[in-house]
């Protein structure tokens, strides 16, 4: 479609994993073209689970196949001089390179910005790495689990009610890859405003995104509670006095009735007298006597059904929320209004729903138009009719390891 | 005034409704940018940050939270229930090149400011809207807050132990979806800088958080299951996850991806035994015998602080790192190199130290280059210079607290 946001915007992504791939996915959806560009194994994210039709293969893989989709995609071997001087080559052609390689490795892997500028004075480079390029510890290892707890926000999860059920256990990190996503986020909003600033002054840059920075700025509300209230955050005591999660009949539920109007609405749904107690009327008193507010709640919450539950005190104004597995948002009747999920066909995979963008721009609408890649799918398309490369080349740059 | 020309977004100059921590968050990333924000607030319709969170703050300027979330931004005292205050918030419109808001939906329809009005007077303008569950729908008018977000956008679900409840993930969450406006706000005003499109660009909270669980959903989409709560643990990678250390309440995470790094944990842990353990022998072993294995590794993480034990594992190219706790991240050498936090004077709270800006631009850096604004701390420059309005008009709206 060629109104959407970056159409006519020529991405190359080198990244592995989740964090880089999703920065450029979240342009790739927006119109960009994308060529993303793996080594001749394959990006790791390949080997991930979950796999279609439970066969462990490289192009049935959940979380490649979601952080890839309208990518192209050929194979380089950036350890090779070859494989660095083609992609050099697609650099000169291209607006934006995402990389993620560790600040000790890019210039071995032609990935430094010294030498990409050069190449293309106009190309914006965007890092996404788990430290930053720069700094005493920009050469750490990082999976994403290191990543995460370095940020902040591992230390402080899980908080209640799991904390005083498990007071002794490990923090832990967010489900998935949620904190590789949120690195993604934070480079594709540089990589747009360096678009942006681009269109007047015609000259790229580079921004340096560190996943760690991510977190923290993600948590800046626990930063400035240590800054200027000397509030030192830890897992304990993060519930609310009264409210919280409660389980239900087939799942968990949260509610949070703060104000008298919201605690009103839940006594109405409620039909448990005891709620209606003189001592919880007024907000005072929910504070004193949460705990039995909380056991009353959790007795009449158990036999309800979480999104009946959901529905019936929601219209009130009062918050309240289920805990939507996987299946409950295929299935949610909101998402299914705004078109939330889109079916994309894989040629090995199958045909089967995804997750879109959850902003609608109707002047410019996010596109699906090819699933993820498979392995150096494009390498044709992209080396000999761009690059004007024979087949026969083709052929000897793959029995020599450049593809 | 200061009329510093620096970021991506120099020159771009945005109206903003936003409230709490979602939207503000979403603002403050595009002021961070370069964006002029003129923060709309009023006393009828008071920013809940200016009475701050656990701890709550008298009068309108003595919150660090408000001034927090709305660096660089201009403030803006403006009551949008009066007819003059709608007239001027329409004028304001006018003159800027996006309108943001996180109100329920309806809100600024009902105040006569909806986008078809804004259209009128401003054809190009960008209007982002971020609620709950978007605009429309069923579920569109229910209240949210990030707690909600975080159960109905399936992120939630995810996160916690095999055998225990979901998680919330509090405050984080608001951000997470202000991170997502940002980057919605810039992608229009890329679009309308090539086109001269403006468009009115629909936000759910609850979706942004649903995308951050986008590969986890795929298990169900393909293979009709719902994935379960793993703690910290990997699908393929032992070791994988977070230690305990020497004191109380202190945490290292490892984890182990290759052969290479397997042998080198051995080698730093000082065991010949482990890396001859049949258990342990290779990574299918490892990940079956992962209770065992984290039981050995805490015996050794024990006797160390998160910092030494990352030092030594880092050292042989072992991903380690601490679970930093906020104290950690504060004092830490590398985010003080890389200068993370900065120190910015506010004039009634006098010094403070906050997170810094996100990203290490390097030719149109992005920057913090004024404090959270008092409540209406820029009424003389933004109706006196940005609209043009004579003095007397000013005092005469102020006044009829119009300007409130």
């Amino acid at each position: 479609m060629s109104n959407s946001v970056f159409s006519g915007v020529r991405i190359l992504d080198v990244c592995s994993l989740a964090a880089g791939p999703y920065c450029a996915k979240l342009l790739a959806d927006m119109g960009a073209e994308v060529i993303k560009v793996e080594s001749p194994e394959g990006d790791p994210a390949r080997r991930y689970g979950a796999f279609a039709g439970d066969k462990p293969d490289r192009e049935r893989s959940a979380l490649f196949l979601y952080c890839n989709t309208n990518k192209m995609g050929v194979t380089l071997n950036l350890r090779t001089a070859t494989g660095r001087r083609l992609l050099h080559e697609l650099a000169k052609q291209a607006d934006v390179l995402v990389e993620d390689a560790p600040p000790q490795e890019e210039k071995a892997l032609g990935l430094d910005y010294d030498t990409l500028r050069k190449v293309n004075p106009k190309l914006v480079v965007t890092s996404i790495t788990p430290f930053g390029k720069t700094g005493p510890h920009s050469t750490w290892k990082a999976y994403p689990l290191n990543t995460y707890h370095a940020g902040g926000e591992g230390f402080l999860l899980p908080g209640e009610p799991t904390f005083s059920m498990f007071p002794d256990r490990e923090p832990i990190k967010a489900g998935g890859f949620a904190g590789e996503y949120d690195s993604g986020i934070y480079g594709a909003s540089a990589v747009a405003a360096a678009l942006y600033e681009r269109t007047a002054s015609g000259q790229g840059q580079h921004i340096d995104v560190s996943g760690q920075e991510v977190q923290l700025q993600l948590n800046r509300m626990s930063l400035i509670k240590l800054t200027a209230e000397d509030t030192h955050l830890t897992r304990a005591g993060r519930g609310y006095e009264f409210g919280g999660i409660f389980k239900a009949r087939n799942g968990y539920v949260i509610c949070r009735p703060t104000e008298d109007n919201h605690f009103e609405s839940l006594c109405q749904v409620v039909d448990d007298p005891a709620l209606k107690d003189e001592r919880f009327k007024a907000r005072a008193g929910r504070l004193k006597h949460g705990p039995e507010i909380n056991k009353i709640l959790a007795r009449w919450l158990a036999e309800q059904d979480k999104e009946d539950f959901y529905l019936k005190i929601g219209g009130s104004g009062c918050p309240a929320g289920y805990f939507a597995a996987p299946e409950d948002l295929v299935k949610s009747p909101q998402l299914k209004h705004r078109k939330f999920f889109t079916e994309i066909d894989h040629p090995e995979a199958g045909r089967f729903l995804y997750p879109t963008v959850p902003y609608k721009m109707p002047a410019s609408p996010a596109r699906y138009d090819r699933p993820a890649p498979l392995l150096g799918q494009h390498n044709a398309a992209v080396f000999c009719d761009r690059l004007g490369l024979s087949r026969a080349e083709l052929v000897q740059l793959r029995q020599t390891g450049v593809i | 005034m200061s009329n510093t020309k620096t970021g991506p977004l120099s020159g771009v100059r945005i109206l903003d409704f936003t409230w709490a921590a979602a939207g503000p968050q979403g603002t403050l990333l595009a002021g961070f940018l370069g964006a002029e924000v003129l923060k709309v607030e009023s006393v009828r319709r008071l920013d809940l940050m200016r009475r701050g969170m656990s701890k709550l703050y008298e009068g309108f300027d003595n919150s660090p939270h408000l001034n927090d979330f709305n660096f660089n931004k201009l403030g803006v005292r403006l009551d949008l229930s009066k007819p003059e205050g709608r007239d001027l918030a329409i004028a304001l419109v006018s003159v800027c090149d996006a309108v943001v808001d996180n109100f329920r939906p309806g809100v600024l329809e009902r105040l006569g400011l909806g986008y078809s009005v804004m259209r009128r007077a401003n054809p190009s303008i960008v209007v982002l809207a971020a609620a709950n569950g978007g605009s429309t729908g069923p579920e569109s008018k229910f209240a949210g807050y990030a707690g909600i977000f975080n159960a109905l956008g399936g992120l939630g679900y995810l996160t916690g132990y095999p055998d225990s409840p979901p998680t919330m993930l509090r405050d984080s969450v608001d951000l997470r979806v202000g991170s997502a406006l940002a980057f919605a706000i810039v992608a229009a005003l890329y679009h309308r800088r090539q086109t001269g499109q403006g468009q009115f660009v629909d936000m759910a909270s609850r979706e942004v958080v649903t995308c951050l669980a986008g590969d986890q959903i795929l298990e169900y989409t393909m293979n009709g299951r719902n994935p379960t709560r793993q703690g910290n643990r990997d699908a393929v990678m032992a070791p994988h996850n977070v230690y305990r250390c020497r004191e109380n309440d202190t945490w290292v995470s490892i984890a182990v991806g290759t052969e290479d790094e397997w042998r080198a944990l051995c080698r730093v842990m000082g065991s010949a035994e482990l890396a001859s353990d049949p258990r342990f022998a290779d990574a299918y072993a490892r990940k079956k015998n992962e209770a065992d294995l984290d039981k050995l590794i805490t015996q050794w993480t024990k006797q160390r602080t998160p910092q030494e034990a990352t030092l030594l594992l880092q050292k042989a190219s072992v991903a380690a790192a601490p679970s930093m706790s906020m104290d950690d991240l504060l004092a830490d050498e590398h985010l003080q190199a890389r200068g993370a936090y900065v120190t910015v004077q506010h004039p009634v709270l006098g010094k403070q130290t906050n997170v810094g800006v996100p990203w290490k631009f390097s030719r149109t850096p992005a920057s913090i280059r004024r404090p959270g604004p008092l409540f209406g701390g820029h009424n003389p420059f933004v109706f006196g210079e940005i609209l043009g309005l004579p003095k007397s008009d000013v005092e005469r709206l102020t006044k009829a607290e119009v300007l409130s």
